[in-house]
């Protein structure tokens, strides 16, 4: 029995890291309706700067917000050189376009800052939390993180003018062109956040896994696989989600044997298609009414 | 009376397909306007148009200023509420956030939440649902619905797409009646098109008969209703 609960807890603090990034998954998929293959290394990137803004000896909290605000300037100027002019093309396209934009960023983090692994720091230490050898303070400050995030978009979507205008961008351009929003500069603006959220998601990982142009890769097909289970049109499901893969995958590699390391990716990539199947809305995706 | 909207040899394509052939109309300010035609004629087409949804040729200028080149969004911002066909509604959102979505252009806040107030009273059953996802509403409370989000942006024009597509005939009385009273209460000015003639004929004080892209009678509405070509080819008697 220990050890089961001693692995649902490892599952939540590694989950952590899965629902960050389902977080930023989901944020796109707000925006473009679509899930953002290069979303990983956008965040990859967002970290090699905080990282490199520490180096030159900018303190942490003062390069984690100068990195927002980049990201988010990014997102904004990668929508409207990238995505903008191939707003119309077919759906294939696109992923082109994302897996061009994946392969972009990650060689220019490559020759920038080259493929040997870096330490990243953590604001909140690395000791064991409230005495378990399970979570260490890292892990709890990031599930805070994470959680402080959930509920920012939360109240933005839900309660701000700019929330709804956003959503109703999303959902239905055309009518939403007809009260007057602006759909292309909404998805933009969609774009920047989900750059912000990335970057967060990446600065929060880096301790656990190093800083390393391939570090999102596996980071984000657990984060795509929270955003399925949780539902893509859910940032609480994301969450959820990605707390919920970070204990699967801990209970499978611990109780059924021949599981290690090596067939941990195959699991994400196993639930994202069963979810599809059993149910494509996800565990909390709203099932959305329609009359025909 | 002073033209409103102004539509000069306005001639819309689909791709390759052209569907309005130099069409030109005007809209007095305050009027009720209908625009009449059979399927296909280019009805919606001409609201697309008015809206830059479709790509055009001619001049459409609305109090003076000229609409060609500017996008959707900005033409609303203008005071052009446009309620298309199908409704727009945001079926995923509560009752109350398609009002807001109405308004989100508007900057005074205070009045956002008097107008709301004030649809709930046009619409009393709209009051009773605020908080229920759209989608869930009948045909003919959507239709409410979509009119009273139109209204939320104090629209100088509004343009009506077949509102009474797919809805009983008592309701369609019902929401035909508000528009009026919109029209002379609200003094906004309304451009509806309909393939109920005769209900839009009752309604309105303007109206434009359109085929195959063309304007082929213009006129008071009680002396559309009169001629004998329309009553044959549009009221059925």
């Amino acid at each position: 029995m220990e050890l089961f609960t001693n692995q649902i807890l490892a599952g939540i603090s590694t989950g952590a890291i899965y629902a960050c990034m389902a977080l930023a998954v989901v944020m796109i998929y707000q925006a473009i309706d679509h899930l953002n293959f290069a979303q990983g290394e956008m965040a990859m990137f967002s970290t090699f700067i905080s990282w490199q803004l520490m180096q030159w000896g900018v303190p942490y909290w003062v390069a984690f917000i100068l990195t927002l605000a980049l990201s988010f300037a990014a997102g904004i100027v990668i929508e409207r050189a990238l995505f903008k002019p191939l707003a119309k093309a077919p759906i294939l396209t696109q992923v082109a376009g994302f897996i061009a934009l994946y392969s972009i960023i990650n060689s220019c983090a490559g020759l920038i800052w080259d493929f040997t692994i870096k330490q990243y720091p953590t604001p909140f230490g690395s000791s064991p939390f409230l005495g378990s050898q399970l979570i260490s303070t890292h892990q709890a400050g990031m599930i805070g993180i994470t959680l402080l995030m959930l509920a920012g978009l939360y109240f933005f979507f839900r309660y701000t003018r700019m929330g709804l205008a956003m959503r109703a961008a999303a959902s239905l351009p055309e009518s939403a062109r007809l009260v007057g929003i602006n759909t292309s500069w909404m998805i933009a603006l969609g774009w920047g956040m989900a750059a912000a959220i990335g970057a967060v998601a990446g600065m929060m990982i880096a301790p656990v896994v190093f800083l390393e142009p391939n570090m999102m890769l596996g980071v984000l097909i657990y984060g795509f696989a929270a955003a399925v289970l949780g539902g893509l049109t859910s940032p609480f499901g994301a969450v959820i989600g990605g707390f919920l893969v970070g204990i699967f995958e801990n209970l499978v590699g611990t109780y059924i044997p021949g599981v290690g390391n090596e067939l941990k990716l195959p699991i994400a990539l196993a639930l994202i298609v069963t979810v599809l199947v059993i149910k494509p809305a996800g565990l909390f995706g709203r099932p959305i009414v329609k009359r025909v | 009376m002073t033209a409103m909207l102004n539509v000069r040899d306005l001639r819309a394509y689909y791709g390759q397909v052209q569907a309005l052939h130099g069409l030109s109309f005007s809209l007095d300010e305050g009027s009720l306007t209908t625009l009449l035609g059979a399927n296909g004629a280019g009805k919606t087409t001409t609201l697309r148009a008015i809206c830059n949804m479709v790509r055009s040729t001619g001049a459409i200028e609305f109090e003076g200023q000229p609409l060609s080149g500017r996008s959707t969004e900005n033409i609303v911002r203008l005071g052009i509420a446009h309620v298309p066909q199908g409704r727009g509604t945001f079926t995923a959102m509560t009752v109350e956030e398609n009002l807001q979505l109405g308004a989100i252009s508007r900057r005074d806040r205070a009045a956002i939440v008097s107008d709301i107030e004030r649809m709930y009273a046009h619409f009393p059953v709209l009051k009773e649902r605020y908080a229920q996802q759209a989608g869930t509403l009948s045909g003919g409370e959507q239709q409410m619905l979509a009119v009273a989000r139109a209204l939320m942006l104090r629209p100088r024009l509004m343009l009506l797409d077949e509102p009474s597509f797919g809805l009983a005939p008592l309701i369609v009385r019902d929401l035909f009646r508000i528009l009026g009273k919109i029209n002379r209460e609200d003094k906004v000015t309304i451009l509806v098109v309909e393939q109920n003639a005769q209900l839009a004929l009752e309604l309105a004080d303007q109206a434009y008969v359109i085929e195959t892209g063309r304007i082929v009678m213009a006129g008071g509405a009680k002396e559309i209703a009169n001629n004998e070509d329309v009553r044959k080819s549009y009221l059925g008697y």
